[in-house]
Order: structure tokens, then C-alpha cells, then sequence
């Protein structure tokens, strides 16, 4: 369990991160936390010529809650986001999500950002960026571009920022009004990877029933799902709505694999109690909201 | 006196240093050492076609390679059978390195040594094996099944045929009022120590002599099997054990084959080699544990008492034997429990398979075994209407009945008899540790939150602290410290704690002037080792005797010098006095100086115990004829049998219906090993090993594909549990002393995990409702269990007591 060879930089600026990634071509790596990079550096499962640390790089360690919605900039650590109450203010939902995220001390060092770089279709905050619609700031030596969430993630562990870049920030819009969310995920352990996770929204109209509800899997598909789950709940006030109905919806729309820890019936089947679950609790921090 | 310290809940001593990072494990040592890394196989069933080394031969800073070409002597003989026994006719072992078939994913073919281990890696990598792939056979009912061998010449797998027999069973099942029948299964999990194996070596090649540091849990057979294996005369040998981040077993099995090939390499390099296992290697090439299957037959009269039991056990031993038939030879002899079973008979089908060898895992063929005994006793009552804890002490051997004598043979070749237990006392204090008769309130409240609240118990009885011996030496110095080694090691369980507190008891020091050294054979050189909980009980009298020794010597030394008969003096703190005389004393320390008449005085202590120094009595020789120099004593305790310890466990769960997750909200478990020397440390063992029956339970599997390939050789897939998954434990005690040894002590480091996969099964069965008849089981398990149209088993209000 030792990697095999490979250079090292820790370049002190943006533009000397991308000027070796570049001069390294394909066989360079961006290292942030290196809570997903080394375990697989270290099984030989990867083996980059080169890696770039980019934890020398200035400012990309900010959070900025605004208006709109929170900025996490590359280096900010999962920790950093799960304490930061601006964020939560603007949307609860990176929070509950992070809450999820592995153990304080994966958290300490793990960034958000490199999550959704990684694009782990279990990464709980792969999810919330789905679901919340947001995008990345990606830097390239020809420039710098924002990637939404619908054309990054490709497949499992694999998305569309190609060549070299530098994801600088994640975006995630703020919650709307008269809107709630909720996260809640069955794991094995407490800390570990979900089984199957479930993000949600739930947005109410001005008579205070239920305009939409949208939701986000982990560990469910190839890359974050979101899907749909309105018209089971359209119209409804919140205490007369069908939330176990809406979850037998999802459970129609997704179409899990089965693995080591859960069949495809069991996934399937916790698609439906956490939807409804969700849904539930959403709608209720909707309707405090609406208030 | 105010040094006894036996029964008190001293701090473990050993703590500080392990906790701040003191501790000076396998790896802390040899920091200049050549690294060796291991190609493996990656098959589980093929045959060497070639081995071309020669990609790693350009790798920078290689040293050598090693295959099985070259291997000489007694190296390139297969590994020991370490635990011969008449019915393994079939014994089969591995090599050092892979001769020329592999029987397992995972088995070292070449031994790669380099500067480094980041480069000893680099040259496996290049290193190119052209295998025959061979069919393969996984799973005890593969293995049964027999329609491909693991060992040609062992067709139908079969490694042992153990039996163990108690009276006619068949008559007795046929003379029965009622009899049930039933298959269950039990899966394979791993000691999966913190710490996995490591070997270093260091050859002097002036003094041609070799000094191994093993993360081992027998270090003087792991010398006797290196001197043995490499030729080398067994004083020339030293092996030490560091500090070892846990065994829990797989550490017992030796010699590995890096405890032979690491030596072998340090001398043939005449340089310090290491090998650090890394915790793949830990998967897949050291031990696992537990794959059962039992097809059980049980008859009973119309109140639930069992007329007779006969249990077949297909055992999967893995690849090899080299452990022999502990675990079945545990399974068979231990089923039975606490209970009285007039007719008895076990068999227990020892096979193998294409995966890694099966060693005692701590519990080691006992937890399979009560899983047996108690879910039988669980299927009585839900037949008869009793509740679960009438129906146990309608069975229990009762307390007249010690010692209880099995007529069989237990796993140290002597009879299985029960020397002393108090077994319905276990049940009541369960019934109120677990508050029994409450549990219907409880399981109405957690249906009010939407859960399903179950409980379920189990009972055990370990035979602990087998022979055939261990031994102590404890010697006073003239600085008033008192050194106290044994040859058994320890991994963490609080060894030199209790050998100190037993020491300082026996000697009436402070325990802070005790020093206590283990598995180091330097310091002591016979020794058996660290397993079937015996470290107390074997270690722990021979510890008591040799202290007891050198308090004979000290009293008789200071009886001269106080002019006091040996009889009227004490030790207390350190100083010998006369009882009831003030003033009348001599330090301990300066017995020990006076006990070892000197002619130099090479320091100020020393002096007064030179020539000129006093009056003496020049009548008699400066050393009585018979006596020796020091204030040291060596002794030894060699068990007569085993001592046997006993508990009973409940677990109480709740399961969430709507995703099958699985909590265990309760957990008591009542334990009886006997006088307790340090409570402690006795519940630190218990929690521990209720940790390690939880895993077992509802977490911990060898996923196995039909390849043979493990599917979840890491720590992201094998799932032990956290501190979050692991309740605390309500524990209670028993004291029910042995008599079989002078300390009363029976041993208590296995228990906590035996009885762990039985009452969690019952738990989960009375929660839900539907037999639980494989263990462990999962969510996902547990959702396709209620799916199904497995059997419906009626759950019975668990306040009545008395039949339906
Ligand atoms: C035991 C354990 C449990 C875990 N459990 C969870 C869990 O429950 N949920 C979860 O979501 N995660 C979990 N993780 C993963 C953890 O959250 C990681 O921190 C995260 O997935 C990756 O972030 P990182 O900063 O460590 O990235 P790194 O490991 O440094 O990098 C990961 C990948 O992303 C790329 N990358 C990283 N940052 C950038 C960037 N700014 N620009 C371009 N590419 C980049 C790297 O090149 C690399 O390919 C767990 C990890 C461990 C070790």
C-alpha cells in the first residue's frame, strides 16, 4: 500500500498551478484534501506522474454568502462549511448534507469542492449541488468558465472538466422562499458512504400548498439523480399531502444497482421511506418559512 | 496489609504510553531496514507456469528476489502442522513460498526486497506470473459438494472428521417426546487486529546469531519454528514481541511464512530486513474465522428439557491446517453451554476451500457453537410456549452438580470437565439486569415511535486457561525494583497491569516499584502463549507462585538479619519487618543486596554487601548449600484442566420497518470468571468482545465471490463496527471461584464476544417475528427475510415464566 513514483508540486498561485498542469498533460492530478486521491494513490488504483497541491494557492479558501446563493471556494474543508452559519442561512441544505459527510476527521480535511470534483455518485454534495441547481467555476490557462451541475457529472467518478483546469469554486443558489429542505441517508455505519440518500426541496405556493417538490439520490444512480416528484403533491396543503406516495413515484423513476451492501429492491425500497420521510420534514420547514 | 491489590480496579499501566504514542509497535523498530514486499497470488486455485523476475531487476534499489527455487533445507518443507491430533488425517500446509500450486487468493509466491517498501512495491509490480487456473471451490456446501478438490489427494475435502459422543443419540432422539430438526449457518469474520502482522530481523553475523522482533502472540514457539526452519541452534535465536496493536488470534497461528522468509533474507542480505503486512495482505493472507454450517437434531420431553442433541458441522478450515482442529474440536466440546445434556453428540466435518486458512479468532468455534446451543433453546420455547428464560433453567446443570463431567475430551487432550459454576445464578441476575418481565412495556412504548422492539439472550460456557504451562520469573534489585517477565505475551489486554498487581500483592510492594516484561525470550525462554484466555489464569498463578518464591527467600534472608523467625515477619510497602514490632525492619532493597554476598562494591548499595562490611557467620559458607545468589525466583503453574468460565448476555434491538435498519439499544451481559484480580480490566475485556460479537452479528462478513476472490478486502468494505454502532454494555458480575488453581481465577478475554451472533439473533427474531436461522444479517438481509415466505416463529410475552 504505497503509491508508486510520482513529482510533487505545491505551486503558490493559480496561474503556476495551471502552468504545470499543463506542462504535465494527462498524467497530472489536482490534490486538494486527498481524502479520496491517496487511499487510491496508495492501493495503486491511480498512479498520476504529477501532483499539484493546490493548498498553497490563495483564496480559495472563502466562503461568501450572498443574496443569490453560497460561493465554497476550493480549499474550503467540509468542516469549514458545516460550522459556517452564513451558509446555512442562505441554504440549510449544504449543512444537513455535510452533516453526512464521512467523519470529523475526513471532514477536516476533505473539501466540498473536491468532492464534486470526484464526482462520486455517493458524495452527498454532489446532490445538494444537483438539486439545488448550481454550477463550478473552472479555471483553465485559456481562462476561466462556469460549468452547471446538468453538463458536469458524466459518470461515476468522472465529469466533463477535461485537460488542465483548476474547479476554483462551487456555487449553490440560495433557497427560495416559502421553500424547506431536508437530507437523510441510511448508511451501514454512522459516517460511512450512504446506501441510498436523499436531498429535497419543497417550495409552496402563497396559499401555502405545495407548488414543488424536487429531490436528489445518493448511491442510486451513475451520477446525482433528480427528479421530479410534483405532481404527486401538487395543490396539496402540507399536512393533507401524500408523501408516502410521492416516494412510491420515486421509487418508479430511479432504477438501482445492487452491490455488496444493499440489493437493487433494497435501494429501491429506501428511495421510498427517505422520500417520504424527507418530503415530510421539507414541507414543514416550508410552511415555518411561509410564515 | 495495605498492598493488596488483588480485586482492586487498578488503572492499566500501560495506557499512557500507548495512548500518547510511546508505544513502540513492529514498525517502530528497524528504521534502517531493507523492506520486503510479497507478490501474491491472485487467483485462488492455479498452478506457477513461470515467474519472470526479470522486469523487477531493473528497479533502482532492489536487493533481492526470492522464490521458491530459493528455498533450501527444512525451508522448502511444507509448514508445520502445528497442532497434530489422530482424527486430522488429512492435514495439508502451505510453503513459505508458493511451490508450484496456489490453494488461495492471496498465498506469497515471491518475496521482493528492496531499499524501501515504496520500492520493494514498484518491483513486485514488474514482477510476472503465468498461472494455470485451476477450478475452485468456496463454501462449506462447495466444499461438501466435493464436485472439484482443493487438495488432489484430499477428494472429498475432507481435512478431519471430528466426533465427540455422550451416550446412544440416536435411540435417545428416538425415544424422545418431541424432536425438532433444522439447518442453520454461520459466516466467516477476522480478528482484524489494529496493528496486522509484521516481522523484523537483524543478524549478527560475528556472533552468527538472529534477533526477530514479530508481532506475535507466541514469540518462544515462533523462535523454536525460525531456529527449526533455518537451521540455527535455538540459543543463537531471540524473538521479541513490541508492543502488538492487538491479536485477538490471528497472531497465535505461526510461524507465518514472513516470520520465516524475513530472517532468512536478513541473513542472506546480512542486513536488517522488515515486512509490515499492509491491510490488504491482511485479508487475504492471514486467518479468518467462522464459516459454519449446522444441521441440528434435537429431542425434548413435554417440559422442554433436552432428552438428546446431535449436531453435524461442516466447518470450512479454509486452504490448510496448519492450526489443526481447534476450532471444531471448541465447536463440538463447547456447544453445549450450561445446559445438561444426558445424550450428546457432535460431529464436526472439517473441509476445505480455495480461501484463506481458518485459525481461532478470539471466541475461536465457541460463538457457532452457542449459536447452535441457544437458538435450539429458543425453538423449544416458542414449541413448548415457554418463555426463553424458563426453558434455560429448566436445563441448567444445577449448582450440586460440580464438577460436572462431560466424558469427553477437550481441545488441550484432557477431560472436558466443569470445575465449578453458578449457572441459574447467571439467569436471575440477567432476568434483573434486563429488567426481563418489563420488556412487553418497552416493546409497546417503541411501537408508539414506530419500531419493533425485540430481546433476546444467550448463555455460554468457555473452558479457559488451558495448559499445558507457563511460568514467571521475578527478581528484586538491589534499587528495590522488582522485575517481573513472563514468555507470554501480551497485545493490549492489560497483561503487565495484572502481573503487576499480583506481584506487588504477593511481595507487599508498592506496585509502582514493578516492572513486568512480556514474550521477550531474552528474558524468559519457555512459554506457550497468548490465546483460549489463558493469560490470568496460566500466567497469572505462575506469577503468584514465583513472587511467592522470592518472599520465602527475602523472609528467610531477613529473619537472619532481624534475628526473627521467618514466621513473625511481614512484607508491607517494601519493608520487611517484624509483626507488631516497630522499629524491627529491613528495606526490601537491601535484602536484595545483602542476598547476593559480593567481594567488589561497584556502587554505594553494593558495599554493604562485601566482605568486610559486616559481622557474618563464619560458620556457614556465604551461600547455603542448596540456595543461589540473587533475591529471584522462576516458577511455574501447569493446569491440571481447564477452568470454565460462563455468562449469560441479552440484547435488546429495535428495527425500523420502513428501512430494516437494525439498532441495538441494549446490551447486559452477566459474567462469571471466577475471582476477579482487576474488574477493570475484566469489563474492558467484555466490552470489547461485545464489540466484536456485534460486528459478528450485524456487520462483519467475508464476502467470498465463486472465484474466490474476496470482494470486501478492505476497511471501506468489511464493515466493523464504530464506537457508534457498539452499545454500552450493562455488565454484572459473579464470582464463582475455580478450584482448580491456587488464585480461584478462570479466564475472561473471550467471553464478550461468544454468545453475541445467538442473543442478537433471538433479539431480532422476537422483534420481527420470522426465524433467524444465518448469521450475520444485514438490512438488506433482513428486507429480503421479511419478503419471503420464511418461516413465521410465534413471539411469546416474555413476563409469564411459566408454560402457556
Ligand atoms: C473513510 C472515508 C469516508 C468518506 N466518506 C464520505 C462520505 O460519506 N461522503 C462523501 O461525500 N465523501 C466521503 N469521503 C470522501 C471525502 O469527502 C473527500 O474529501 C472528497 O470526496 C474529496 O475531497 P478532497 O479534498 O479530499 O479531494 P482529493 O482526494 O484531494 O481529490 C479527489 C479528486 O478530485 C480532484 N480534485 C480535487 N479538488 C479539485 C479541484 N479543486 N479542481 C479539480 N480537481 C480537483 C482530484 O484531482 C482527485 O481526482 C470519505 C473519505 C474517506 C477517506
Amino acid at each position: 500500500m504505497k503509491p508508486a513514483p510520482f513529482s510533487y508540486a505545491d505551486p503558490d498561485s493559480l496561474d503556476e498551478a495551471l502552468a504545470v498542469l499543463s506542462a504535465e498533460g494527462e498524467g497530472a492530478k489536482v490534490l486538494a484534501g486527498g481524502q479520496s486521491l491517496l487511499p487510491l494513490l496508495n492501493m495503486r488504483l491511480a498512479a498520476p506522474t504529477t501532483l499539484v497541491d493546490i493548498n498553497r494557492v490563495p483564496g480559495l479558501d472563502q466562503i461568501e454568502a450572498g443574496g443569490s446563493g453560497v460561493r465554497v471556494g476550493a480549499l474550503v474543508r467540509h468542516a469549514a462549511l458545516l460550522r459556517s452559519a452564513e451558509a446555512s442561512a442562505v441554504q440549510p441544505l449544504l449543512a444537513r448534507a455535510t452533516a453526512n459527510v464521512a467523519h470529523p476527521a475526513i471532514r477536516n480535511r476533505g473539501t466540498t469542492v473536491g468532492s464534486i470534483a470526484h464526482a462520486d455518485p455517493s458524495g452527498e454534495m454532489t446532490a445538494v449541488l444537483a438539486l439545488t441547481g448550481g454550477s463550478v467555476t473552472v479555471a483553465t490557462p485559456d481562462g476561466t468558465s462556469s460549468v452547471d451541475w446538468a453538463d458536469l457529472f458524466l459518470g461515476p467518478l468522472e465529469t466533463s472538466v477535461h485537460g488542465p483546469a483548476v474547479v476554483t469554486s462551487a456555487f449553490f443558489p440560495a433557497l427560495a422562499p416559502r421553500s424547506g429542505t431536508a437530507f437523510a441517508e441510511v448508511a451501514r455505519r454512522k459516517g460511512d458512504y450512504a446506501v441510498c440518500g436523499a436531498g429535497v426541496m419543497v417550495t409552496l405556493d402563497e396559499d401555502r400548498r405545495v407548488a414543488s417538490a424536487r429531490v436528489a439520490y445518493i448511491s442510486v444512480g451513475l451520477v446525482p439523480e433528480v427528479h421530479d416528484l410534483t405532481d404527486a403533491v401538487v395543490g396539496r396543503p402540507v399536512d393533507a399531502a401524500d408523501w408516502a406516495a410521492a416516494g412510491v413515484m420515486a421509487q418508479g423513476l430511479v432504477d438501482p444497482d445492487g452491490d455488496l451492501h444493499a440489493s437493487a429492491d433494497y435501494r429501491r425500497l429506501l428511495v421510498g421511506a427517505l422520500t417520504a420521510r424527507t418530503l415530510a420534514s421539507a414541507a414543514a420547514e416550508a410552511q415555518e418559512r411561509s410564515a | 496489609m495495605t498492598t493488596k491489590l488483588f480485586g482492586e480496579p487498578v488503572r492499566r499501566r500501560e495506557d499512557a504510553r500507548l495512548i500518547v504514542g510511546q508505544g513502540r509497535y513492529l514498525d517502530d523498530i528497524g528504521s534502517g531496514a531493507y523492506a520486503a514486499a510479497f507478490v501474491r497470488s491472485p487467483y485462488a486455485h492455479a498452478r506457477v507456469v513461470d515467474i519472470d523476475v526479470s522486469g523487477a531487476l531493473e528497479v533502482e534499489g532492489l536487493l533481492a528476489v526470492y522464490t521458491y527455487e530459493d528455498l533450501t533445507g527444512p525451508m522448502a518443507e511444507p509448514l508445520p502442522v502445528l497442532i497434530p491430533h489422530p482424527q486430522l488425517t488429512h492435514a495439508r500446509t502451505g510453503y513459505t513460498l508458493v511451490r508450484d500450486v496456489a490453494h488461495h487468493v492471496g498465498e506469497a509466491v515471491v518475496m521482493v526486497v528492496a531499499v524501501d517498501r515504496y520500492v520493494a512495491e514498484d518491483a513486485a509490480a514488474l514482477i510476472e506470473v503465468t498461472w494455470e487456473e485451476l477450478p475452485v471451490v468456496v463454501g462449506v456446501d462447495a466444499a461438501e459438494a466435493a464436485v472439484h478438490a482443493v487438495h488432489p489427494d484430499v477428494p472429498d475435502n475432507v481435512a478431519a472428521r471430528h466426533h465427540q459422543e455422550r451416550g446412544d443419540v440416536e435411540a435417545a432422539l428416538a425415544a424422545s417426546a418431541h424432536t425438532l430438526s433444522f439447518t442453520q449457518y454461520f459466516e466467516r469474520s477476522a480478528s482484524m487486529p489494529m496493528e496486522g502482522k509484521g516481522v523484523h530481523a537483524r543478524w549478527d553475523a560475528d556472533d552468527s546469531a538472529l534477533r526477530v522482533h514479530s508481532s506475535t502472540q507466541a514469540s518462544t514457539s515462533v523462535r523454536a519454528a525460525i531456529a527449526a526452519k533455518l537451521e540455527l541452534s535455538l540459543e543463537k535465536v531471540e524473538v521479541i514481541a513490541p508492543d502488538v496493536g492487538g491479536g485477538f488470534g490471528v497472531k497465535i497461528m505461526h510461524p507465518w511464512p514472513e516470520e520465516l522468509l524475513v530472517p532468512m533474507a536478513a541473513i542472506k542480505l546480512g542486513h536488517e530486513v522488515k515486512w509490515v503486512e499492509d491491510r490488504r495482505e491482511h485479508f487475504i493472507s492471514s486467518a479468518h474465522e467462522r464459516q459454519q454450517r449446522q444441521e441440528v437434531a434435537v429431542g425434548y420431553d413435554d417440559d422442554g428439557r433436552i432428552t438428546a442433541l446431535d449436531v453435524l458441522v461442516w466447518h470450512d478450515n479454509g486452504a490448510y491446517t496448519n492450526y489443526g482442529i481447534i476450532v471444531p474440536i471448541n465447536t463440538a466440546t463447547q456447544l453445549c453451554g450450561p445446559y445438561d445434556i444426558p445424550v450428546y453428540r457432535a460431529r464436526v466435518n472439517s473441509v476445505y476451500t480455495n480461501t484463506v486458512l481458518v485459525t481461532p479468532y478470539r471466541g475461536a468455534g465457541r460463538p457457532q457453537g452457542t449459536f447452535v446451543m441457544e437458538r435450539t433453546m429458543d425453538r423449544i420455547a416458542q414449541e413448548r410456549g415457554l418463555d426463553r428464560l424458563e426453558v434455560r433453567r429448566r436445563n441448567l446443570i444445577q449448582n450440586d452438580q460440580f464438577p460436572y463431567d462431560w466424558g469427553m475430551t477437550f481441545q488441550d487432550g484432557r477431560p472436558l470437565v466443569y470445575d465449578s459454576g453458578n449457572y441459574p445464578g447467571l439467569v436471575d441476575k440477567l432476568e434483573a439486569l434486563v429488567d426481563w418481565p418489563g420488556l412487553e412495556d418497552r416493546r409497546a412504548e417503541a411501537a408508539t415511535r414506530g419500531k419493533l422492539l425485540g430481546a433476546g439472550m444467550a448463555m455460554y460456557v468457555e473452558g479457559t486457561g488451558p495448559g499445558p504451562y507457563e511460568g514467571a520469573h521475578v527478581e528484586v534489585l538491589g534499587s528495590g525494583k522488582v522485575l517481573v517477565s513472563t514468555g507470554l505475551t501480551s497485545q493490549g489486554q492489560g497483561h503487565e497491569t495484572v502481573f503487576a498487581q499480583l506481584a506487588a500483592s504477593e511481595l507487599g510492594v508498592p506496585i509502582e516499584d514493578v516492572e513486568v516484561t512480556t514474550g521477550d525470550t531474552r528474558r524468559f525462554g519457555y512459554a506457550v502463549g497468548t490465546f483460549a484466555s489463558r493469560a490470568a489464569v496460566v500466567s497469572g498463578n505462575a506469577v503468584a507462585l514465583a513472587a511467592k518464591g522470592v518472599r520465602e527467600k527475602a523472609l528467610r534472608i531477613a529473619a537472619e538479619l532481624l534475628e526473627a523467625d521467618p514466621g513473625d515477619l511481614e512484607i508491607d510497602e517494601g519493608l520487611v519487618q517484624v509483626k507488631g514490632t516497630p522499629g524491627a525492619s529491613i528495606p526490601l532493597r537491601t535484602v536484595a543486596v545483602l542476598s547476593n554476598p559480593l567481594r567488589y562494591a561497584f556502587d554505594e548499595a553494593a558495599r554493604q554487601a562485601t566482605q568486610f562490611a559486616g559481622p557474618g557467620d563464619d560458620s556457614k559458607p556465604p551461600i547455603a548449600v542448596g540456595d543461589s545468589p540473587g533475591l529471584e525466583y522462576t516458577d511455574y503453574y501447569s493446569p491440571l484442566r481447564s477452568t470454565f468460565a460462563a455468562g449469560a448476555h441479552a440484547a435488546v434491538v429495535e428495527i425500523d420497518p420502513a428501512t430494516w435498519e437494525i439498532d441495538v439499544v441494549q446490551y447486559a451481559v452477566v459474567h462469571d470468571c471466577g475471582n476477579v484480580v482487576n474488574p477493570m480490566i475484566v469489563e474492558g475485556q467484555v466490552q470489547g468482545g461485545v464489540a466484536q460479537g456485534v460486528g459478528g452479528a450485524l456487520y462483519e462478513r467475508m464476502a467470498y465471490d465463486r472465484d474466490g476472490q474476496l470482494q470486501n478486502a478492505s476497511f471501506m468494505d468489511f464493515l466493523m463496527p464504530y464506537a457508534s454502532e457498539v452499545p454500552d454494555v450493562d455488565i454484572d458480575h459473579q464470582e464463582t471461584p475455580s478450584p482448580l488453581n491456587p488464585l480461584g481465577i478462570k479466564g475472561a478475554g473471550e467471553a464478550g464476544v461468544i454468545p453475541g451472533s445467538a442473543a442478537i439473533a433471538s433479539a431480532i427474531e422476537d422483534a420481527v417475528g420470522r426465524r433467524i436461522a444465518a448469521m450475520p444479517i444485514s438490512p438488506t438481509e433482513l428486507y429480503d427475510l421479511m419478503r419471503s415466505d420464511g418461516e413465521q416463529v410465534p413471539r411469546l410475552p416474555s413476563a409469564t415464566g411459566v408454560p402457556a
